[in-house]
Order: structure tokens, then sequence, then C-alpha cells
């Protein structure tokens, strides 16, 4: 019954998918964290930034984020992203699509967590001497993340799923390779759904499940 | 171990406020205020619930900014948000009412945090600084723990070796023992009144009786934003001057 999965790669297409998955998790970990930095500096430019960022790039289909760094960023104006391989040039420009967009929602969640750390926390550090980027690095953002483990997993697992955009431009990931198999598998179609849904399920579950278990572990007594 | 920091700038009084206003929004909280603390002082603020007792002490390390007027402190103008002002409030130790101890970092680590952060002193120099002042306010035996499983009042004594750690010109306290049941108000007024002793200039929002006739030089009486009564404690608790002190008294001391 499954004679057919042995024609297509579908463990290699998986494995797109979860690189896709790492590599953007962590760009918009980054990105998403020097972005809420923006959204509390005491720079109103800076702020004014991130929250332009912010709204216009979260309120924009992943789709057109996507194919825009194809057609914009690549084809018109040139950026190669460092090779000329079509697929690889594709498949990072599908992670830089990727981080823009899942970092807006990184950069929320660490807001929200930075809101839940006491004012006095900050004012403390302040008044021990320690410069505007002490007191976010040393004492607010590591609070802050200890607080929003669970929602940034939730982040996580929508990115994993996003990562299905990238098919659009021709990026072998597993929904590519779903689509091929249901044109030319079409007898097997519920078959074809499954084994993929199942294999986001192994993805996303254990995600879902570490991450809750470590958010409890690092929690912050106050 | 507290001695005073090195370059001081005798002449100057510790902290000198000079018509100093300030507003939150149509609220007038403080009026006017002229204030000099000479160093070594200890210097008692009291007064109703709202009077700017608060914002008196955090605008003299700009948590709170003000709106006209001069604060000086060790003679040096407070500088605008930046570098200069976070090497100011390095100088001036500040305890809060809610202890305000990092809740990420065991009680060792709150103490040894800043002198390495800001003052580059290698971590094993700190650490033994922060054991030592640890075992002056009697806690050295909860070092690895975290905040949340002290007592209040033992956070409150971590609060202020904290500040100490620092080697602060001038402490601040805003109602230290406020937030603390009755029982562990002495444990902390006794670490402030051996500060006190030691010669740190310090300048204290408290309704402790007890402490500010101990351990006090002069007693500031503040309502609706202004200072009222500027006296030593003796002459504040058996002869206040002003209607609105006299209240206040009669309020406080019938509790
Ligand atoms: N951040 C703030 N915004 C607006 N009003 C404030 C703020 N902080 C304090 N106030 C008001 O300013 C007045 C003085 O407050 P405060 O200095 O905290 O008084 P105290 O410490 O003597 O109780 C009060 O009426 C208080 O409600
Ligand atoms: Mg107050």
């Amino acid at each position: 019954m499954f004679d057919f999965l042995s024609k297509y790669d579908v463990l290699g297409a998986f494995w797109v998918t979860v690189q896709l998955t790492l590599y953007a998790a962590l760009g918009s970990l980054i990105w998403g964290t020097i972005l809420a930095g923006f959204r509390v500096s005491p720079v109103p430019l800076l702020r004014a930034f991130g929250t332009a960022y912010i709204n216009i790039v979260r309120n924009t289909p992943l789709t057109l984020i996507i194919v825009g760094t194809l057609l914009g960023l690549s084809q018109t104006l040139g950026v190669t992203m460092g090779t000329n391989v079509l697929d690889s040039q594709n498949f990072r420009l599908a992670t830089l699509g990727l981080i823009a967009y899942t970092s807006t929602f990184v950069c929320e969640s660490i807001r929200s967590g930075i809101n839940t750390v006491p004012v006095g926390q900050a004012e403390a550090a302040r008044a021990l001497g320690l410069g505007f980027g002490q007191v976010l690095g040393v004492i607010v953002l590591p609070q802050a993340f200890r607080s929003v483990i669970a929602p940034l997993a939730s982040v996580l697992i929508a990115l994993t799923k996003n990562t299905t955009v990238a098919s659009a431009i021709g990026v072998a990931e597993a929904s590519f390779v779903m689509n091929n198999m249901i044109e030319n598998e079409s007898d097997k179609l519920f078959l074809v759904f499954g084994v993929v849904a199942l294999g986001f399920v192994v993805l996303t579950l254990p995600t879902g499940l570490i991450l809750g278990w470590v958010a409890k572990k690092v929690a912050v007594k106050r | 171990m507290t001695e005073a920091n090195t370059e001081s700038n005798s002449a100057a009084p510790m902290i000198r406020m000079q018509a100093v206003n300030k507003h939150f929004g149509p609220l007038h909280v403080l009026k006017d205020i002229e204030l000099e603390v000479p160093r070594g002082q200890v210097v008692i603020v009291l007064g109703p619930s709202g009077s700017g007792k608060s914002t008196l002490c955090r605008s003299i390390n700009r948590l709170e900014t003000i709106d006209s007027g001069v604060i000086e402190v060790d003679g040096k103008a407070l500088p605008a948000e930046g570098k200069a002002l976070a090497r100011l409030r390095a100088d001036v130790g500040m305890v809060f009412q809610q202890f305000n101890l990092f809740a990420h970092k065991s009680i060792v680590d709150n103490v040894l945090l800043a002198p390495v952060k800001v003052r580059k002193v290698s971590q094993s120099e700190a650490r033994k600084t922060a054991m030592e002042l640890l075992e002056r306010v009697g806690i050295a035996n909860q070092a690895d723990k975290y905040p949340a499983q002290l007592s209040g009042g033992q956070q409150q004594r971590a609060a202020i070796a904290r500040a100490l750690a620092m080697r602060p010109k001038v402490m601040l306290f805003d109602e230290p023992t406020s937030a603390l049941d009755p029982e562990m108000v002495q444990e902390v007024l006794d670490v402030m009144t051996s500060l006190a002793k030691e010669g740190m200039t310090m300048l204290v929002v408290t309704h402790e009786m007890g402490f500010a006739r101990r351990a006090a030089d002069r007693v500031i009486f503040m309502s609706d934003g202004e200072i009222v009564e500027d006296s030593t404690p003796d002459e504040f608790f058996t002869a206040p001057k002003s209607g609105r002190a006299k209240d206040f008294l009669a309020k406080i001391l019938t509790h």
C-alpha cells in the first residue's frame, strides 16, 4: 500500500522542511529579539522603525513575502545570496522571507514577556548604574525569555507549518513533494495527505511537549 | 567596607536640591524644594501618603525627571540619561520598598552583578566582597538561594548589601520596612542603624520613629509636595511647629 512512497524522496523533503524551520527559527529569534529591543528602546526613531516593521510585515501574507524575496530581492535587485545554484538560492530566499515574517511574532511574544517583568527590576538595575543595553540584556530579557518559552513554542510550531509556503518559489520541502505525489498518485489521495500530515505532527508535537516542559522548569519565581 | 568614594568634592554638600519642581500631569508633586544634605548626615523624610516623599527620593538619582530646578550629587549636577548618569547612579545606593532583587539571580549574584558589570571588578573579587557584605547583614548562609526563597526581611537586607557592594557615596531608602511583616522590621533597621553609625550619608523615607530617634540627625516633614518642617528628631517629635505636622504625628502615634 505504501509502495508508491519509495518513488519520492519523502524523507529528503522533510529534511528540507526541518532545515528551513531551524534556520528560520534561529534567524527570527535573533532578529525578533533585536526588534523587541527597538520597540522598548528610549530612542524614538528605533521605536518608530520597530512599530512600522511589525505592523507592515505581520499583516502581509507570507506567500507575498516569500514570492517578494524572489521577484523583488533576487530578480529585480539582483541580490544573489552567495550562490547561483538555483535550488539553494531559493532555499535561502525562502529562509529570509520566513525570518522576516516570523520575527514579528517572536518580537511581539518577547515584548509581552518584557511586560511581565516588574518595572522595579529595571529600576533597581538602573539605580545600580547599569546602562540601557545591560538592563535589557542582563536583567529584563533573561526574565522575559523564561516567561515566553510557551508562546515561542507556538510560534515555532506555526513556523514549521509555514515552511510549506516555500514551495511557492520551488523549494522542494514536504508540501512540494506532496503536490507531486497528488498529481501522480491521485488514487491514493488520503494516504498522501495522511503521510504528510503525520510527518508534520511528528515534527511539531515534540516541540510543544519539550518546550512546555522547559517553560515550567525555568519559570522565574517571584 | 563602605569607605567613601575616592574622588569626592569635599566642600560641596552630598545632595543639593535647589528650586526643584515636578508635576505629574496637573498634579504639582514637588514644590520649590530646597534641600542640602551634608556628607555623613542621616536625614529622615516623613509625611502623609502622597506628599511626594518617593518622588523626592527617586529624583535624586533621576529615576524621576524634574521639570525645573537643580539637583547636585557630590557637587555635580545630574546629567541627562546616558553614560554619565549611569556613572552617577553607580555612586548612589538605592533601597526600595519592594526590595526589587533580581528574581532570576541567586542572592550572591544579585550582590556581585553591578560591581562586575559596572565597575568591571573581577568575578572572584566581587564574590569575595559580596560574601563579606552578606555576612555583615547576617544572611551569608542564604547566598545561593533565590530571592523568592527568602523572607522579606532577608530580601531587604540582601538589597542593602547589593547597594553597598557599589561602595556608594550616599544611600537612599524609600520606605525600606513598609512591605515587611512586623517581626522583620527590626533586623532591617539594625543594619541601617549600623550603617548610619559608620558615617554613611543617608536619606531615609520611613515612619519608624524608633529609628528616627536613634539614628537620624535631621527630620524633614513633607506635605502636599512641600518641605514644611526641617528640624532635629527631638524638636520634631516633641514640639512640631506646623499644624500639618501635629496632625500627622497625632495620626501615626495613636497607631
Ligand atoms: N508615575 C506617576 N504618575 C502619576 N502620578 C504619580 C506617579 N507617581 C506618583 N504620583 C502621584 O504623585 C503624588 C506623590 O507621590 P509619591 O511621591 O509616591 O508620594 P509618597 O511617597 O509621599 O506617598 C501622589 O499623589 C501620587 O499619586
Ligand atoms: Mg512613597
